[in-house]
């Protein structure tokens, strides 16, 4: 019964290991007054960044250079996945075709779900949400056309065009930033040319938060259809 | 006996069960199942370290003054990882789809047998 | 009974639940199914710790899109997941 000594050392272990990690947490407690440099962020970032949503502000403003590596690192997993999964002909292989409800509802659904994305990234500085629960949402409304039609292929040329060119428009943003301001992903829209300092709480305002999070709405949601296409077809063996 | 909170209890739960799977199951797609249900434990027990008793979600709207927000760093980190998460587990999903169609079988140990 | 603040006990215990049934079942579809089930409740607890961005996130991506391609997995490798050297438990006989 090697099999068995071999489930009960393992689970042996990682019931040492867990009382150990809760002794370690039973040193943090739960719900108190913890923070120091939140507390920074907290009280100046209507003043600074000009958005009422901390996390985001955080995400893009204050840690934007993290945010460049995220982005950075989704492209490679998309590439990665293209590339492994790479064959010189390909197609679906799906045989049954959506039921009746599936379909109507697809055709009639699917432009909403566009512009719910499209809402949920504009207004990122806003409401919660941001640029990747948006991508996520455009990607799960052409999921839903995969799943509805069997002939249904996302139109490939223009989803890489697009993926490439706002990926560049990140970089530039960034760069446009070093020229005015002096450091990499400066906000010269809020800093230099005070757009939108009288209307906090309103869409036109927060700087180049709605800039970004447009590119990397786009960039997630054509990256997360891509790699779904990729997944689905199979090879085309002569 | 340790007295930790309830969301700590089930956030090292879900990775110890993740963590089970990784070391016990011999099947691959198993074994990422278990890594994935690691990365939603990690991501639950950094939000509930920033977590204020009584305050409210850290969205300065009318009503919400700075002193009565939550923590806002781990959740901005956590948004980071979620994603990251996501961008593993599908390609290590492609490399499982290419080990099977060259070993044709997805069982890790007979895969050390087939070398060369 | 008349307990408000029990309901993240009962979350997090439907978790646990599910969590070890998405490790244990040998059929690797339903596994996927318990895999996003997990991450739907992770999801409620984040909203219930006052993250409404990261319970967004985790539903969009966490429970649609990684459940998703999963699936796509299955698809083209098995399904059953076979183990010859392991006796079945008595509690495993799905």
């Amino acid at each position: 019964m090697v099999s068995l000594l071999k489930r009960s050392l393992a689970i042996i272990t990682l019931l040492i290991i867990g009382y150990w990690v809760a002794q370690a947490f039973a040193g943090v407690p739960f719900g108190q007054d913890k923070m120091l440099v939140g507390k920074y962020y907290l009280e100046n970032v209507v003043n600074q960044t000009g958005s009422v949503n901390a996390v985001t502000a955080v995400v893009v403003n204050y840690r934007g250079f993290d945010t460049l590596g995220e982005v950075t690192v989704l492209f490679i997993a998309s590439t990665g996945v293209g590339a492994l999964l790479w064959r010189r002909k390909k197609e679906r292989t799906a045989r049954t075709e959506g039921s009746i409800v599936l379909k109507t509802g697809t055709r009639y659904l699917f432009p909403f779900i566009l512009v719910f994305g499209a809402y949920i990234f504009i207004h990122g500085h806003l409401t919660p949400g941001g640029g990747f629960p948006g991508g996520a949402t455009i990607a799960t409304g052409f999921l839903l056309l995969y799943m509805a039609f069997i002939v249904y292929e996302i139109p490939h040329k223009s989803f890489e065009v697009t993926e490439g060119l706002v990926g560049m428009s990140y970089v530039i943003v960034g760069l446009i930033g070093l020229a005015i301001g002096g450091y990499f992903l400066y906000d010269w829209i809020w800093q230099t040319w005070h757009v939108g300092t009288t209307n906090i709480g309103r869409l036109l305002s927060g700087g180049f938060i709605p800039v970004i999070y447009t590119i990397i709405g786009l960039k997630v949601g054509t990256e997360l259809s891509g790699i779904i296409d990729n997944m689905l077809k199979e090879e085309v063996r002569e | 006996m340790i007295h930790i909170s309830v969301y700590y209890f089930g956030a090292i739960s879900l990775i110890l069960i993740g963590l089970y799977a990784v070391l016990v199951k011999k099947n691959v797609l198993k074994m990422l199942i278990g890594l994935s249900i690691m990365e939603t434990g990690v991501n639950l027990l950094l939000i509930s370290v920033g977590y204020i008793s009584g305050r409210s979600a850290p969205i300065l709207s009318e009503g919400v003054t700075p002193g009565r927000a939550v923590d806002p760093i781990p959740q901005a980190l956590v948004l980071t990882a979620i994603v990251i998460g996501v961008a593993t587990t599908a390609m290590a999903l492609s490399v499982a789809i290419i080990l099977y169609e060259k070993y044709n079988t997805l069982n890790v140990e007979e895969m050390r047998r087939l070398r060369g | 009974m008349n307990c408000v603040s029990c309901i993240e006990y009962i979350i997090v215990a439907i978790m646990i639940a599910s969590a070890i049934l998405a490790v244990e079942w040998r059929d690797l579809l339903a596994a996927a199914v318990g895999m996003a089930a997990v991450s739907l409740f992770a999801s409620i607890l984040f909203f219930m710790l006052q993250a409404p961005d990261v319970a967004m996130t985790e539903a969009a991506i966490g429970a649609a899109l990684s459940g998703a391609i999963f699936i796509f997995a299955i698809k083209r490798t098995r399904r059953f997941e076979t183990e010859e050297e392991e006796k079945p438990g008595w509690w495993v006989r799905w």
